[in-house]
Order: C-alpha cells, then sequence, then structure tokens
C-alpha cells in the first residue's frame, strides 16, 4: 500500500528521498576520509615498529629565537652508544643521518636519500635483504664505502643487471653495492620507502657529509610497560652527558611514538566525527523535507481518509498508513545513500590522493539514522491524518 | 408496544446544531425514529432538510449535539472514536452519491478495502470481493480502476463494498443521484433483491417513484419528520 502511494508520485518521492540519499552518502563519504586520515597517521607511525623512543636534537635557543628542531649539532655518535651501554630494557639502537645525492652507474644517475646507518637500523625497521647482505659492525667500523640500495634505485641504475658487486659514485665518491633491499612499497603517506641508498653510519658522516653529529637515535624498547621508564632515564642520561645542570632546558628530545600515536588518533577520530556531523545535518535537512512532502500527501489525501475512516479504518490504521510511507522513503533513501556514499569514498581513494576507510559502522548508524528520521518527521503528519474527522475528511474538496 | 420485530435502530430527540458565525443552526431539530431489522426504509424531503445530516448520524460517522441513539440497543454516544470505527466496518455498508472510490486501486480491491480493516487475510479478501463483485455483474471489471468504469458501474462497485463484509444495514445517500434512468434501475433492482434477503435498507432520494420500493417512507422537513407512510404512498416532497 506505501509502495502504491509512493509510486503514484514517483519523482515528487525521488525528490524527497533525495535529501535523505544526500544526507547517508554525505556522512559515509565524510567519516570514510576521516578515518582514512586516521588510519594514514597510524600506520606511518607504527611503520616505526613497536615501542619506539626517538631521541632528536632539541631546538636551538640563543636570546630568545628558537630555530627548527633538529638544527642542533650536539647529539652524537658516542651518545648513542652510551644509551645502549648504560640503559637496561632496551633492544635496539639506531642512530642515523641522512642527505639526498645524486647516485650515478654508468651513464645512469638517479637521486635519492642517502642514509648512514648501524648494522641494527635493520632489524629495528624490519628490512629484509633480497640479493646479498646488510651494512656490518666491521662496515661500520672501517667506515667501508659499501652501500645497500632499494629497489627502486635498483631498477632505475642497473635495470635487469645484478647491482651486487657493481660500482656506484655518490657525491662522485665510488661504493661498492653489497645488498638489495625487499621491495617495502609505499608508506602510508605516499612515500617510496625503496628509494633509498643506505650506508654505514661512519662512512656516511665522516666520508659523505662530513659531520660529526647524528640527526636521530631510534630506541626500540624491550617491553611497553618500560616506555616511560626507559624515557627518563635516556633524558637523565642525555643531559648528564651534555652536562646540563639545574633548571636548563635540555638540548635534545625524546618522543614517545606509542603516546604520540594515541594523541594523533584522538585527534583524527574528533576530526571524524566533526565530519560526519557537519554531513548529518544534511540528513536532518532531508527528514524536514519527508515531512514537508508528507504534509502535503495528507491534505491532497484527505478525501482518501475520510473514505478509508467510513470503511472502518481506526486512528491506529491510518497513523500506520502514513508511518510506513515517511519510513518507506527513509529505507529507500538511506539504502540508495549508502551505495552513493561507498562509492564516492571509493573514487576519492581511487583519484583523490586519499586513502579512504569504509568501516561497517557509519553505514549503519547513518542508516538506522535516516530510518529514524523517516520515522520521526513521519510521526506529526501521520497523527494529523490519523486525526481527521471523518464526515469533514470525505466532504473535503 | 408488543412488537416482536426487533428494532435495530432508536433515535429519541436527537438535535444536530451548527454554529455558522454566532447563529446557531439546528440541522437536526428532534428526531424520534424506530426502525425495525429487514426495513426498506426512504428517507425524502427538500434540499437542506437535514437528511444527509440524519444519514452521517445514523451511519456512526457523525455525533448527536443532543439525544440518544441506539444501535442494537447500544447507546452510540458512549463509544469512542475508534469504536465507531469497528461499529461502521462491522455492521454498516455505505454507498454515497459520488461514489467515494479509491481511485488509484482496482475495483477489486477497492471492494475488498473494509476487510482490510475487519483483519481478513489477504486470500479470503480477494475471494470474498471477487464474489460480491459477481453479486453486481461486475466480475470482468476486477482490474479496472474506478477512472475505467461508467458512473454506473462505479456505483455497482461500491454497493458491492458495502455489502462484502456483512452489515446489517445498508446507508444510501442518493445512490442514484448521478446516474441515468437506465443505471437507476439497475441499482434499485440490487437495493430491491438486498431487501428481500433481509437486510435492512435506508436511502435517501428525491425522486418519489425511487421512493415507492421502499416499505416505509420518511418525510424530512426542517430537521424534524413530518410524516411516515408505510408502502405505495406517493409523497409530495415539495
Ligand atoms: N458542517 C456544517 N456546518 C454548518 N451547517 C451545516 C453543516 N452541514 C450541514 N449544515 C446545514 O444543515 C442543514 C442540513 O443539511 P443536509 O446536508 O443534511 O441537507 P440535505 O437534506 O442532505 O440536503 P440535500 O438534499 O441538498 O442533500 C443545511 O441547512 C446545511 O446548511
Ligand atoms: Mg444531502
Amino acid at each position: 500500500m506505501a509502495f502504491t502511494a509512493l509510486l503514484a508520485n514517483k519523482m515528487r518521492s525521488l525528490l524527497t528521498m533525495l535529501g535523505i540519499i544526500i544526507g547517508v552518502g554525505a556522512v559515509i563519504a565524510m567519516v570514510s576520509v576521516g578515518m582514512g586520515v586516521k588510519s594514514d597517521v597510524v600506520n606511518s607511525i607504527s611503520s616505526l615498529g613497536s615501542n619506539m623512543l626517538i631521541v632528536s636534537p632539541g631546538s636551538t635557543n640563543r636570546g630568545g629565537v628558537r630555530g627548527a628542531a633538529g638544527s642542533r649539532t650536539n647529539l652524537k655518535y658516542d651518545d648513542a652508544k652510551a644509551i645502549k651501554e648504560k640503559i637496561k630494557n632496551i633492544d635496539f639502537v639506531s642512530p642515523s643521518v641522512s642527505r639526498s645525492y645524486q647516485i650515478v652507474y654508468g651513464n645512469q644517475n638517479w637521486n635519492s636519500s642517502v642514509m648512514g646507518v648501524t648494522p641494527e637500523y635493520m632489524s629495528i625497521r624490519s628490512l629484509e635483504v633480497s640479493t646479498g647482505s646488510f651494512v656490518t659492525e666491521s662496515d661500520n667500523n672501517k667506515r667501508n664505502r659499501v652501500a645497500v640500495i632499494g629497489s627502486t634505485v635498483a631498477t632505475n641504475l642497473f635495470g635487469t643487471t645484478n647491482p651486487v658487486g657493481q660500482n656506484i659514485r655518490v657525491n662522485n665518491q665510488p661504493f661498492k653495492v653489497i645488498g638489495v633491499l625487499e621491495s617495502k612499497g609505499q608508506s602510508s603517506m605516499g612515500q617510496d620507502q625503496d628509494d633509498v641508498v643506505i650506508v654505514p653510519l661512519t662512512t656516511a658522516m665522516e666520508r659523505l657529509m662530513a659531520m660529526d653529529y647524528v640527526s636521530s637515535v631510534n630506541i626500540q624498547v624491550s617491553d611497553a610497560n618500560k616506555m616511560d621508564q626507559v624515557q627518563e632515564d635516556i633524558e637523565v642520561l642525555l643531559r648528564q652527558r651534555h652536562k646540563i645542570i639545574g633548571g636548563k632546558e635540555d638540548d635534545f628530545n625524546v618522543r614517545n611514538m606509542t603516546s604520540l600515536m594515541e594523541t594523533m588518533s584522538q585527534t583524527t577520530t574528533m576530526l571524524t566525527i566533526l565530519l560526519g556531523s557537519i554531513a548529518g545535518i544534511s540528513l536532518v535537512v532531508g527528514g524536514i523535507g519527508i515531512m514537508n512532502i508528507m504534509m502535503v500527501s495528507v491534505t491532497e489525501r484527505t478525501r482518501e481518509i475520510g473514505i478509508r475512516k467510513a470503511l472502518g479504518a481506526t486512528f491506529q490504521n491510518i497513523m500506520m498508513q502514513f508511518l510506513i510511507e515517511s519510513v518507506v522513503i527513509g529505507v529507500i533513501g538511506g539504502i540508495i545513500g549508502i551505495g552513493l556514499g561507498c562509492g564516492l569514498s571509493m573514487l576519492v581513494g581511487k583519484f583523490g590522493n586519499f586513502t579512504t576507510v569504509i568501516t561497517p559502522l557509519p553505514v549503519f548508524v547513518s542508516f538506522s539514522f535516516s530510518v529514524g528520521i523517516g520515522l520521526f518527521f513521519g510521526i506529526y503528519p501521520a497523527r494529523k491524518a490519523a486525526k481527521l474527522d471523518p464526515i469533514e475528511a470525505l466532504r473535503y474538496e | 408496544m408488543s412488537n416482536i420485530e426487533k428494532i435495530t435502530i432508536s433515535l429519541r430527540g436527537i438535535k444536530k446544531l451548527y454554529k455558522v458565525g454566532d447563529q446557531e443552526v439546528a440541522a437536526l431539530n428532534g428526531i424520534d425514529l424506530d426502525i425495525k431489522e429487514g426495513e426498506f426504509a426512504a428517507l425524502m424531503g427538500p434540499s437542506g432538510s437535514g437528511k444527509s445530516t440524519l444519514m452521517n448520524i445514523l451511519g456512526c460517522l457523525d455525533r448527536p449535539s443532543i439525544g440518544s441513539y441506539k444501535l442494537d440497543g447500544q447507546e452510540v454516544a458512549h463509544l469512542s472514536d475508534d469504536m465507531l470505527a469497528r461499529t461502521r466496518n462491522q455492521k454498516i455498508g455505505f454507498v454515497f452519491q459520488n461514489f467515494n472510490l479509491l481511485s488509484r486501486i482496482s475495483a477489486l480491491e477497492n471492494v475488498a478495502l473494509p476487510l482490510v480493516y475487519a483483519g481478513v487475510d489477504s486470500d479470503e479478501r480477494e475471494e470474498r470481493a471477487m464474489y460480491f463483485l459477481e453479486q453486481v455483474g461486475l466480475a470482468d471489471r476486477a482490474d479496472h480502476q474506478p477512472n475505467e468504469l461508467s458512473g454506473g458501474q462505479r456505483q455497482r462497485v461500491a454497493i458491492a463494498r458495502a455489502l462484502v463484509n456483512d452489515p446489517q444495514i445498508i446507508m444510501a445517500d442518493e445512490p442514484t443521484g448521478n446516474l441515468d434512468t437506465k443505471s437507476t434501475k439497475e441499482i434499485m433492482e440490487i437495493f430491491q433483491s438486498m431487501h428481500e434477503k433481509g437486510r435492512t435498507i435506508i436511502l435517501v432520494t428525491h425522486e418519489p417513484d425511487i421512493a415507492v420500493c421502499a416499505s416505509r417512507q420518511l418525510l424530512v422537513r426542517d430537521g424534524v419528520i413530518t410524516r411516515d407512510e408505510g408502502k405505495g404512498v406517493v409523497l409530495d416532497v415539495v
């Protein structure tokens, strides 16, 4: 019966549904974008490994002018060694430096980021070598000119040739390729993780970059519960080593990546809720559209209501008839809206350079919301219809 | 008083007052009337005399302002709106001058409509509706929508609808008012045969030659019943 009435006014029913369709679609698309941002952030932080602490040089602070973080030169390789030696509950310590260089092989050249690392870098980033081997302790001690290259670098410089054993030039210095990394693909932030050249830390510092400091030290703590303790120990140790006394500010930063991740994921959840609620407003507007059309429909069908009442329809019968109609609008609109929202978020995910994540929750919530809206905004017109006096309704022209 | 026939309808001192501006108009001004089971009563009277108002009250579509109306011994004033709706559904079949069929559904569905509200399941609804469509000679028009039928056919569909829930009383307010002579004759034959089967019929008409079919003729004037005659008398309406 509800369908007959809706079909009798196809165009009008469709336009009424449009409000719900757009509302549900917008909620799903918005939330999926928000969830996508969240998963990007979480992935990129967790790709650094679990239980990570990152020590970086503090910002310079001279005469009240604060420079960019990491611009100081006072975080030394020896600091990293001391952390490894003196602090308990640490699995790996990986100091690193990096800079961009032009890499040349034969007549091929390629711009890539060159990283100086210790062998522990491999464990901390869970890297695998597909051919050859990784940088060893002795390479690092002897400042050997050896390099392990990422697969992007390998294909761009060598094509199909096996790079292992070949010589490349980095900043005009010869390096021997000793290994190729297993591909890790794009990072969640869209960076190519295979576009990298890895050399021993000492080689990078002394032979390539001429620096006596490191850019950061990654530390993997052995137990999640010990994170705070280890962080504190590191701070105490570094203050001691850098001779910072009393109330003076640290010249380094220790960041706990786990708590950073929690903060970031909270922030992005808030963002998602905000986006969803803004889209939800259009759902409410759609509901008002339903109410409007139902009011018109009740007026138009006054005579029909009179006839039904004369034939024995009760208050409840008429009430249900109109409520079902508005709920059906909500349900159909909701279903089409889900299709639209999912389609939209896939399109955005594909062409919009965004990650989008569709989870059942927003789909379920916005669908029940649209059904609820059909119900809620249908009640008033349905009551109005059901309360009509049969005689007056029959007389209505 | 020694009447053994069952009195279906009993009105005492019925008034219906309408407020128009600050004037009170009495559409009905003190009606006393008993109608026995199986009677075929014709209501006559000039336009505006209160016939339709009386019919609406008899049909439980409207309530009197003052007075007592007992239907099957039950005081109607004590019934709630929903109980009135049930009463209309179970005991009364309506035939209107302008047919009052639902335009978007088929003749069969129109006939079956009272059964929807009586809670009859759909198979039985269809079967019973079809039976009554056959009775009014429209079995072959079951799937037609009302706008695909002639006026006479529409009124026959409406009569089938009035009969479908097997009501005690049929109320018809000028059922032939919009019809030509031929259709009028057909419709009146149906009413005659319903009367012969023992149904109580109350019919409003302007035409004396229709009224003479009835077993009883009532003349309404200015909201009161002025004459009450048996079969055969030709009442002068004007
Ligand atoms: N809703 C109303 N408000 C005010 N007055 C009304 C209303 N309904 C009916 N009346 C008045 O009550 C009187 C009786 O009307 P009713 O419709 O019963 O007449 P009727 O006998 O059926 O006339 P007709 O033969 O033309 O159908 C009329 O004077 C009419 O103006
Ligand atoms: Mg009338």
